[in-house]
């Protein structure tokens, strides 16, 4: 048995019919949860995920024997407080720890679907995991809470279904990914498809990685989640191993060795079609082109009460970006609180160990759960 | 809660709808809640006054009154509080104009520059007043824009503001703090 196997894993028999016109059905759908439901049932978190992660938000990840994404700020007695809160995470359809996905195999070819995946969005991701709410009979949330992408499916939850979540957090994330962001993705996937190994998508079938390709993806995003500041912090032109420079194309500096660290591990943990496919989906993200470009419209027959989370040093979803939510939410009168939180440590600060965050997480969700 | 909060909390009605404009570590906010009206919320620039109010479970906004306020429509509120820092503002002419679009009723208290130990530290002293309501010395003070009771009054009374005012002279002199209830 392999260990993906093990994975506890929602069939999803009901059709779903995605937003590229293909209807898929009997799929997996692979989430993990924390702590315990309570029997009112108003307990439960829904945590959405980033471009990388998965349903192992907390604790150890069984595959990769890493640390869960966001241990930092869920787990017993942390801010999103396990002890308290039923949370429930999945990994999104498209992506590539259990959940339907380009490497799964097509029962009709007996082949891995590779670039034959249909290609999904952020809505077509959240409606696949609305079906948890009915799986554990849900009738309301507490919370829909997510980073990054996982903001943008935050988003999207409370769009579509309105009156499913108490609170919701979006946290460093935009309604609308921009061309900056559109662009960044783009460069990502080129460097996997100018792999030669990427075979057009079809890489599985003949035993290949495009594992180059992937890591470079990574190295490029990775810098997009770090901050100038926080870079200049914490290698400056600090040397790897070596009193002076080489005169050569080695890793001379402390700051591409770890850059190529991290494209190495990346590489072990994560499909390279996966990459494609979730970044694509972050790119066709508008949460307003429903609606004729009018966000507020999105959010109207909500009752939700939102609270939008942001980081200084964040350049990848900037501030700016994250209070157009808070302003089409005022602009028709609903509960919204903002916060940007201080903090050199960019994009990835949702991630991190940042106490200000932490705290302001843990406060809103307890002074929320009091009032329910 | 200091007594100038006690004086605004009584100008709200039942349950209305009100918006707190550099709502500071939300101690107002909290008592309007709990005794008032819980559909109250707040602004404020300070980032560790901001985690305060999440603190407290107080809704909150981070942001700068003399540009977020464009963000809500028209009487959207049904009252607006503004505590003593209208003087603050690089243009509060602008952002009294914001609060009477955004609040049917705006609430607004200055520190009273014509009180008269201010006054009287002018005249004797010969140096700028520094009191427990301006507690600040000219070089470190956020205060830009200084007005006195009357110059308030004037200025509502040139732009048709509806303004309540009583014994005017009286409380010019008297008062460190004036509190008014304004209306388009």
């Amino acid at each position: 048995m392999r260990e993906k196997d093990k994975l506890k894993t929602l069939l999803v028999k009901k059709p779903l019919k995605l937003d590229c016109g293909q209807t898929i059905s009997d799929f997996p759908l692979a989430y993990e949860t924390y702590g315990k439901l309570n029997d009112k049932k108003d307990n439960a978190i829904l945590v959405f995920h980033a471009l990388t992660g998965d349903q192992f938000a907390s604790g150890t990840n069984p595959i990769t024997k890493k640390d869960g994404w966001w241990n930092y700020a869920l787990g017993p007695g942390k801010a999103i407080d396990t002890d308290k809160y039923f949370v429930i995470a999945a990994n999104v359809i498209g992506g590539c720890m259990g959940s339907f996905g380009p490497s799964d195999i097509n029962p009709k070819t007996k082949k891995h679907y590779g670039t034959n995946f249909p290609v999904i969005t952020i809505n077509d991701m959240v409606n696949a995991q609305y079906n948890l709410l009915e799986y554990f009979k849900i009738e309301k949330l507490f919370c829909v809470i997510g980073g990054s992408m996982g903001g943008m499916q935050v988003l999207q939850f409370v769009s579509n279904f309105p009156n499913k979540a108490h609170t919701a957090i979006p946290i460093a994330c935009t309604a609308s990914h921009s061309a900056q962001n559109i662009a960044l993705n783009e460069l990502g996937r080129q460097s996997i498809m100018a792999d030669r190994n990427w075979q057009d998508g079809f890489y599985e079938e003949q035993n290949k990685q495009p594992d180059k390709g992937l890591a470079v993806a990574r190295m490029a995003a990775h810098i997009t989640y770090l901050s100038k500041a926080g870079l200049q912090e914490k290698f400056g032109r600090k040397l790897q191993e070596r009193d002076d420079l080489k005169f050569s194309f080695d890793a001379d500096f402390q700051i591409e060795s770890y850059l190529r660290y991290q494209g190495s591990v990346f590489v072990d943990r994560f499909d390279a079609n996966s990459y494609l496919y979730i970044t694509r989906a972050m790119d066709y993200f508008d949460l307003t082109k429903k609606f004729g470009g009018n966000l507020s419209k999105a959010f109207e027959k909500s009752n939700t009460k939102f609270f939008i989370i942001s980081f200084t040093s964040d350049w990848l979803y900037p501030t700016s970006e994250n209070r157009e939510i808070v302003i089409a939410l005022n602009a028709i009168g609903k509960d919204v609180g903002f916060v940007e939180i201080t903090s050199d440590k960019g994009h990835d600060s949702f991630l991190l160990d940042v106490p200000d965050f932490l705290n302001t997480v843990r406060n809103f969700l307890n002074k929320s759960y009091e009032k329910i | 809660m200091k007594k100038e909060f006690y004086n605004i909390a009584n100008l709200v009605t039942k349950n209305a709808k009100i918006l707190d404009v550099g709502c500071g570590n939300g101690e107002l906010m909290k008592y309007i809640t709990e005794n008032i009206s819980k559909d109250i919320r707040g602004i404020e620039l300070s980032k560790s006054n901001v985690q305060k109010c999440v603190e407290k479970g107080l809704t909150v906004i981070e942001g700068d009154a003399e540009k977020d306020l464009r963000q809500f429509p028209d009487n959207s509120f049904d009252f607006v509080i503004l505590s003593q820092t209208l003087q603050a503002f690089l243009d509060p002419e602008n952002v009294l104009n914001e609060l009477l679009r955004v609040g049917k009723k705006a609430i607004v208290s200055i520190p009273n520059f014509g009180h008269w130990k201010v006054r009287l530290h002018l005249l004797l002293k010969g140096t700028m007043p520094v009191t427990e309501n301006l507690p600040n010395e000219w070089y470190n003070t956020p205060n830009l824009h200084m007005c006195t009771i009357k110059d308030f009054e004037n200025y509502c009374k040139q732009r048709n503001i509806k303004i309540n005012l009583k014994n005017l002279k009286f409380q010019n002199l008297f008062s460190e703090l004036g509190i008014f209830i304004l209306e388009k």
